[in-house]
C-alpha cells in the first residue's frame, strides 16, 4: 500500500475517534460514579435516547443549541431522579428498573419523534455545534486534523475527565463516593449518609449520560433519529469494566474504542479488505469479556456493594 | 440536685451509665437495667460469656444503638448520643471485632473518612500523614498511613482502627474483643500498648471473655451475666477462680430428665483435626475426639473460639486436614466428608435462617430440604405432594410446632418453631451421628426446653451426638462428657457434675486446669 | 374448602397473574397523559389498539404470533431468574438458536421432514443453551458478573450472525444480508388457515408447561429455586451450586435458542440481520411481570403479544406511533417492581 493514502486513511481514522468516542465517554464517565458509589445502571440507553430527544426537540423549537443542553441535562437530572428513587429509596433491583429505563427511553422518544417531527415535513436538520478550528495548531499537518478541528463538546472532554478525576480521587465527596461502593456499613458509621450520597452519584451518571445523547444530535449529527444512540449506552458499561472504574481508564478505553468504531465503518466501504467489519464491531466486547475473566487476579475490581441495595 | 449528685459522683467517674436498659424484637433483653462507672484512666474490663451484653452496652455508649431507658453521664456531663458522629465528636472511639474499614482505600483515607464536608479538595492530605506518621511514632503503632487497607495484616488493621479513635482525640477508648483476631505476640503486644495509653491518661474498657487478659491488664473488672451486673471489682482484689465464678454463676438448672445410659462403641473420632478460616489463618489447632453411641459429648466454650469452623468442617462444608477419621468404624476421607451430608450425617446448624432453613420456602419444603430427592418424597424426579404434606403433618403434630398452614412461609414462623422444624427434620432421619451447633440460640422458653428434650430422647436411642454450645446451663443439662474450646485447642475435659462449673468457666476464659483424668 | 383445596402452588400461580392485571391499567393511564400531551386522543388510541388485536380470528392469530417469541424467552427467563441469574442475554441466545437452525435447515437440508423438522429445532435449543452456558461457566469460573457478559455476548452474537449473513452465508453475493431460505422440509407447518398461525405457538405453550412442571413439581426444581433462593442454605442441604448455575442457564438459553429456531422455522424461513426487535428484553418484561412463573408467562407473552399487534394497527389506524408501547412496557416493568415493594411491606405487617 502506498505512503501516501494510508497515511491519510490513518488520519481520518484518528480524526474520526474522538468523536466516535466522545458520547460513549460522557456515558461511561458518569456510570464512573454511580458504580463507584455501588449502583449498577443499565438503563443508560434509553436516558442517553431522552437526552438527546430533549436536546434536539429545545435546540429545534429555540433556535439555540446551548438551551437544548440545558434541556438534556435537565431531562438527565429527572431521569435519574426516578432511577434513585426506585433503586435506592425503594430498593428495587437495579438490572430491573435499568431494563425499564430503556424500555421507557425508546418508547417514548420514538413516540414524540413520530408525533412531532418525523413525515411533518419540516426541515429536521438543526444547525449543530462547527467544528471548531484551532487557531494555527489546526495547521500543523496530520496532527491539526486529528485534533485540533473538533467541535466544543468534543473538547469539553478534556475538561471532564480531569474534573471528575479530581472530584474521585481529591474531594471528600469523591472518599465518600468510594467508601459507599465498598463497604457502605463502614461509611454509614463514620456518619456519611449513604443514601444520599447513591442520589447525587446517580444523578451525576444520568446528566452525563443525557449530555451524551444531546452530543449526537447536537453536533455529531445533525438530527434525531429513532434510536440514535446504538447501542452505545451498553458499550459504556463496557467501558467502565474495561477502564477499571476511573475517569482516566475511561478516556482511554473510549478512544479504543472509538479506534474500532472508526475502523469498522471505513472497511464496511471497502469490501476488498479480509477483516469482516463485524469483527471489529465485535472487538470492545470480547475483551471486555476478556477483561472480567482477568479481573480475578487483578487489584483492580468492581466496587464490593455493586448491586446490593443498602 | 440529681445533677449535682452526678457531678460530685463524676469528679471520680469519667462515665456513668446508669440503669441502661435494651431489648430486642423477639423478646430478647440484652441489657437488663446495667449500671456501669468508669474511673479515668483506667483499664476497665467487661468480663462475661457471649449474650452477657457487653457489646450492646458498648454499642449503645458509641451511638450504634439508642437505649430503651437508661442514661449516660461522660465527664460529668449528661449524653445524648444519637448516632457514632456524636459519640465521636464527644471524643468516644471504638475498635469493633469487625473492622469499619474499607478496604480500597489507604490508611490516612480511611483516618480521615467522613470528617470533612463534601466538597472539602484533599489537598492537604500530607498534613494527614504526617500528623499519622508522629501519632503512630509516638504510641508505637508503627502505621503506615499511605498503606492500603486490604495489603495490611489483620493486626496492621486493627492498629489502623486504634489509631483511628485516637486520631479524633478519643479520650475513651471501646475495644470489643480485641484479640480474637490476633496472634499470641500480637495480643501481648496490643496489651502492652493499652497499658501504654492509659498510663498516658486515656481511659479504656475492654470488652472480653479472656481471664488471662483481664488479669494481665485491668484495673477494675465488671463481670455481665444474662444482661445483668454482676458485680465490679478491683483486679488486684479478686483471682481468676472468683471472676469465673462470677462469669458462670453456680445455679445450673437441670430439669430435664436425663436417664442415665452406658455409652456404647465409638461412632464418631477424629485425630489431629485442623481447619483455616477464610483469612487463612488456623482457628481449629489439632483437635482430637471421639463420640460413642448412647453419648452426648459437650463442646462448651465462648463463641468465636473455633467452633463455627470446627462444626462446618465435620459437616463437609469447608476445608479441614485430619490425620483420620471415622464414622461408624469406616475410614473417612476428605472427599467423602463433603457427600456425608447426604450419606447421613444429621446437623443442626449454628444459623438456622441462613443455613438451616430456606425462609421464602413454605413449611413442607423446608422439612424436606435434605431428602427432597430421594423416595418417597420424590418418585422419578417428580415431587410426591401429598406424601411431603402428609409427613409434614405428621412431624409438625410429634414436634407440637405452632404452624398455620404448612404451605406458607416458613419465614412467618416464630425463631423457636423454625428451629423445632429444624431439629426434627434432622432427627427424622434417625442419625447414627449428630452435628448440633448452638441449637437454641434465640428462641423461646418453651421451644428450648423441648429442642433439649428432644436430644437427650435422640441419645438414648442410641446416637453418637456432638453438642456444640456457648450456653453453659444447655452443656451441663445435655453432656455426658464436657470438653472446653478455646483459641482452637481442648483445655480439658470434666463430666458435667454442677460443682465443677467454675472450673469449666476457668477453662473457658483460657485458664488450663490440672485435669485428673 | 375449595381455596385451600387448590393447592398452594396454583393459588401463587394466580396470585402471579393478577399484577398484571393491576399494573397495567396505571401503565396505560400514564400512557394516556403522554398521548394527550402530544395532541392524540387516548380512547380512540387504546380502542384502536384493542380492535388491532382482537377483532377477528386473523388478528387474533397474529397476537399469538407475536407471542410465541417471548413465551419462549420468558418461560426461559423465569427458570434463570429464579436461579437468581439475571440473564440478560436471551437476545444473543436467541440469535445463536436462530443461527444454528438455520445452518442445520440449510446445509442438512436433504433430510427427510420427520428428521430435518425436529433436528433443526434441537440445534436451535444447543446453540442457545451453549451461548447461555458460556456467561455460566465465566460466572463460575472466574466470578464475572453476569449481567455484563450476557449484554457482551448479545453484541458478539449479533454481530456474528451479521457477519453470517454477510458473508459465508449470504444468498446471493453482494444482495439483500440474508442466508437463502432453509429447505421446506425444515418449516413449520401453519394450522387455521389462511392465517400464519403455525405449532410453534403451541409448541411455545408446551415449553411454558413444561418448565413450570420442572421448576415446581419436580425435584430438580426445587434445586434451581433453591440455589435461587438461598445458595447457602442448598450448599448445606447437599446441592452443588455452581452445576445446577451452568444448568439454569443452559435451560434459559436453550429455550431463547428454541424460540430463535421458531423464529426461522415457521415465519422467515431464512435468517437476517434483524431477526429479533428486541425480543431478549421484552421477554425481561414478560418474565417479571408476573412474577417469574412460567405458566404466567405464557399470558404475559399474549399481553405483551397483543400490545405489540394492537399498535401496529394502532398506528395505521389511528396514526399514533406504535413505538410508544415500549414505553408502555416499561412502565409496567416499574409498576411492578413498586407493586412488589409494596405487597412486601404489607405482608409483614399482616402477619
Amino acid at each position: 500500500m502506498e505512503l501516501v493514502p494510508a497515511i491519510l486513511f490513518l488520519q481520518s481514522i484518528l480524526a474520526a475517534t474522538w468523536r466516535m468516542a466522545t458520547p460513549i465517554l460522557y456515558a461511561a464517565v458518569g456510570e464512573v460514579f454511580s458504580e463507584r458509589a455501588g449502583v449498577l445502571n443499565i438503563g443508560l440507553e434509553g436516558i442517553m435516547l431522552i437526552g438527546a430527544f430533549a436536546a434536539y426537540s429545545t435546540a429545534y423549537e429555540t433556535g439555540s443549541l446551548l438551551l437544548g443542553l440545558v434541556a438534556a441535562i435537565i431531562s438527565g437530572l429527572l431521569s435519574g431522579l426516578l432511577f434513585a428513587v426506585f433503586t435506592v429509596t425503594v430498593k428495587a433491583n437495579q438490572i430491573v428498573v435499568g431494563a425499564a429505563f430503556n424500555m421507557i427511553g425508546m418508547g417514548i422518544t420514538g413516540f414524540l419523534y413520530r408525533a412531532f417531527y418525523a413525515e411533518s415535513g419540516k426541515i429536521l436538520s438543526l444547525k449543530t455545534f462547527l467544528p471548531v478550528d484551532i487557531p494555527v495548531l489546526s495547521s500543523i499537518p496530520f496532527f491539526g486534523e486529528v485534533f485540533f478541528r473538533h467541535n466544543l463538546m468534543v473538547y469539553a472532554t478534556l475538561i471532564l475527565v480531569p474534573l471528575a478525576s479530581f472530584i474521585l480521587y481529591r474531594t471528600a465527596f469523591g472518599l465518600s463516593i468510594s467508601a459507599v461502593g465498598e463497604h457502605p456499613k463502614a461509611a454509614d458509621t463514620v456518619g456519611i449518609n449513604v443514601l444520599r450520597t447513591r442520589y447525587v452519584s446517580i444523578l451525576i451518571g444520568t446528566s452525563l449520560a443525557a449530555i451524551g445523547g444531546a452530543f449526537l444530535v447536537l453536533a455529531y449529527a445533525d438530527q434525531f433519529v429513532e434510536g440514535i444512540v446504538t447501542g452505545r449506552g451498553f458499550i459504556a458499561l463496557a467501558v467502565v469494566v474495561f477502564g477499571g472504574w476511573s475517569p482516566w481508564g475511561a478516556m482511554g478505553t473510549s478512544l479504543l474504542f472509538g479506534v474500532f468504531y472508526a475502523l469498522q465503518l471505513r472497511i464496511q466501504a471497502m469490501p476488498d479488505v479480509l477483516i469482516p467489519y463485524q469483527f471489529l464491531q465485535a472487538l470492545p466486547y470480547f475483551a471486555t469479556l476478556l477483561v472480567l475473566v482477568g479481573l480475578t487476579k487483578r487489584r483492580v475490581r468492581a466496587p464490593k456493594a455493586l448491586g446490593i441495595p443498602y | 440536685m440529681e445533677e449535682c449528685t452526678s457531678e460530685n459522683a463524676n469528679q471520680a467517674y469519667i462515665l456513668r451509665m446508669e440503669n441502661i436498659c435494651k431489648s430486642f424484637p423477639g423478646g430478647v433483653q440484652a441489657n437488663r437495667n446495667i449500671t456501669l462507672e468508669v474511673r479515668p484512666g483506667e483499664i476497665h474490663c467487661l468480663l462475661g460469656e457471649n449474650g452477657a451484653g457487653k457489646t450492646v452496652l458498648m454499642s449503645i455508649l458509641y451511638g450504634l444503638y439508642k437505649p430503651d431507658s437508661g442514661t449516660i453521664y461522660f465527664k460529668g456531663k449528661k449524653l445524648d448520643i444519637h448516632s457514632t458522629k456524636d459519640a465521636i465528636e464527644n471524643r468516644i472511639g471504638m475498635v469493633h471485632q469487625h473492622f469499619m474499614l474499607v478496604p480500597t482505600l489507604t490508611v490516612a483515607e480511611n483516618v480521615v473518612l467522613g470528617q470533612y464536608q463534601p466538597w472539602k479538595v484533599l489537598n492537604d492530605m500530607d498534613k494527614v500523614h504526617q500528623r499519622i506518621r508522629t501519632m503512630s511514632d509516638e504510641f508505637g503503632l508503627d502505621v503506615d498511613p499511605s498503606k492500603v487497607v486490604q495489603d495490611l495484616s489483620v493486626g496492621e488493621q486493627q492498629r489502623v482502627e486504634i489509631l483511628k479513635a485516637l486520631y479524633h482525640g478519643a479520650d475513651l477508648l471501646i475495644l470489643d474483643e480485641p484479640t480474637a483476631v490476633l496472634t499470641p505476640q500480637e495480643s501481648e503486644h496490643l496489651l502492652k500498648f493499652l497499658r501504654d495509653l492509659a498510663n498516658r491518661g486515656l481511659t479504656i474498657i475492654f470488652i472480653t471473655h479472656k481471664l488471662e487478659e483481664v488479669m494481665q491488664v485491668s484495673d477494675r473488672v465488671t463481670v455481665l451475666r444474662d444482661g445483668r451486673v454482676v458485680g465490679t471489682v478491683n483486679t488486684r482484689d479478686t483471682n481468676p477462680r472468683e471472676l469465673a465464678r462470677m462469669m458462670v454463676g453456680r445455679e445450673v438448672l437441670m430439669e430435664l430428665k436425663k436417664a442415665k445410659t452406658e455409652p456404647g462403641k465409638v461412632i464418631f473420632s477424629v485425630r489431629n483435626l485442623r481447619v483455616k478460616d477464610a483469612r487463612g489463618l488456623e482457628v481449629v489447632r489439632g483437635v482430637s475426639f471421639e463420640v460413642r453411641e448412647r453419648e452426648v459429648l459437650g463442646i462448651a466454650g465462648v463463641s468465636g473460639n473455633g467452633q463455627t469452623e470446627l462444626a462446618l468442617a465435620l459437616a463437609g462444608l469447608i476445608e479441614s486436614d485430619f490425620d483420620e477419621m471415622r464414622l461408624d468404624g469406616q475410614l473417612i476421607t476428605k472427599r467423602d466428608l463433603q457427600r456425608l451430608n447426604r450419606l447421613g450425617m444429621a446437623h443442626i446448624p449454628e444459623d438456622r435462617q441462613k443455613m438451616g432453613l430456606i425462609l421464602p420456602f413454605s413449611v413442607a419444603e423446608n422439612f424436606v430440604l435434605k431428602t427432597y430427592r430421594d423416595e418417597p418424597f420424590a418418585r422419578r424426579g417428580f415431587l410426591q405432594f401429598d406424601t411431603i404434606r402428609e409427613y409434614t403433618r405428621s412431624q409438625v403434630s410429634k414436634f407440637s410446632i405452632r404452624v398455620g398452614d404448612i404451605e406458607e412461609e416458613i419465614a412467618h414462623l416464630s425463631g423457636g418453631n423454625q428451629q423445632k422444624v429444624v431439629v426434627a427434620r434432622e432427627l427424622d432421619r434417625q442419625p447414627r451421628f449428630l452435628l448440633v451447633n448452638q441449637p437454641t440460640r434465640g428462641i423461646d422458653i418453651g421451644a428450648t426446653e423441648f429442642v433439649r428434650q428432644q436430644i437427650l430422647v435422640e441419645r438414648d436411642a442410641g446416637a453418637a451426638i456432638l453438642l456444640i454450645s456457648a450456653d453453659l446451663e444447655e452443656i451441663f443439662a445435655l453432656s455426658d462428657r464436657i470438653l472446653v474450646m478455646f483459641e482452637g485447642r481442648f483445655m480439658g475435659e470434666v463430666p458435667p457434675d454442677p460443682a465443677l462449673v467454675e472450673q469449666v468457666g476457668l477453662m473457658m476464659a483460657g485458664k488450663t486446669v490440672q485435669t485428673s483424668g | 374448602m375449595h381455596w385451600r383445596n387448590l393447592g398452594g402452588r396454583l393459588k401463587k400461580t394466580l396470585r402471579s397473574i393478577w399484577m398484571p392485571f393491576a399494573a397495567i391499567p396505571i401503565a396505560l393511564l400514564i400512557g394516556a397523559v403522554v398521548l394527550f400531551l402530544a395532541g392524540y386522543d387516548p380512547l380512540k388510541a387504546y380502542a384502536a389498539m384493542w380492535q388491532g388485536a382482537f377483532k377477528d380470528t386473523t388478528a387474533i392469530t397474529e397476537v399469538l404470533i407475536k407471542a410465541t417469541p417471548l413465551i419462549f424467552i420468558g418461560a426461559g427467563l423465569a427458570v434463570a431468574f429464579r436461579c437468581s441469574i439475571w440473564n440478560i442475554g436471551a437476545e444473543g441466545q436467541f440469535y445463536a438458536g436462530a443461527v444454528a437452525a438455520t445452518a442445520t435447515g440449510i446445509y442438512l437440508g436433504g433430510l427427510p421432514s420427520f428428521v430435518l423438522m425436529p433436528l433443526v429445532l434441537v440445534m436451535g435449543i444447543t446453540g442457545g443453551a451453549l451461548w447461555g452456558m458460556l456467561a455460566a461457566f465465566l460466572k463460575n469460573r472466574f466470578g464475572a458478573n453476569e449481567v455484563v457478559t450476557t449484554i457482551m455476548l448479545n453484541y458478539i452474537a449479533i454481530y456474528i450472525t451479521g457477519y453470517l449473513v454477510t458473508g459465508p452465508m449470504i444468498e446471493t453475493k453482494g444482495l439483500f444480508p440474508q442466508t437463502p431460505r432453509i429447505s421446506e422440509n425444515a418449516w413449520l407447518p401453519r394450522f387455521l388457515l389462511p392465517t400464519r398461525l403455525h405449532i410453534g405457538f403451541i409448541i411455545a405453550v408446551l415449553l411454558a408447561l413444561a418448565l413450570y412442571i420442572l421448576l415446581f413439581k419436580t425435584s430438580r426444581g426445587y434445586t434451581i429455586r433453591a440455589v435461587g433462593t438461598n445458595a447457602e442454605a442448598a450448599r448445606y442441604a447437599g446441592i452443588n451450586v455452581k452445576s445446577n448455575i451452568l444448568l439454569a442457564m443452559a435451560i434459559s438459553g436453550g429455550a431463547a435458542g428454541l424460540g430463535g429456531a421458531v423464529e426461522v422455522s415457521a415465519i422467515s424461513y431464512r435468517l437476517y440481520q434483524l431477526i429479533s426487535p428486541g425480543y431478549g428484553f421484552d421477554g425481561i418484561a414478560v418474565s417479571l411481570l408476573v412474577g417469574n412463573n412460567p405458566l404466567g408467562v405464557i399470558f404475559s407473552g399474549i399481553l405483551f403479544g397483543a400490545l405489540r399487534s394492537g399498535s401496529e394497527v394502532m398506528q395505521m389506524s389511528a396514526k399514533v406511533p406504535s413505538v410508544l408501547v415500549f414505553m408502555i412496557q416499561g412502565l409496567v416493568v416499574l409498576s411492578v417492581v413498586a407493586f412488589g415493594v409494596y405487597r412486601a411491606v404489607s405482608m409483614e405487617r399482616e402477619e
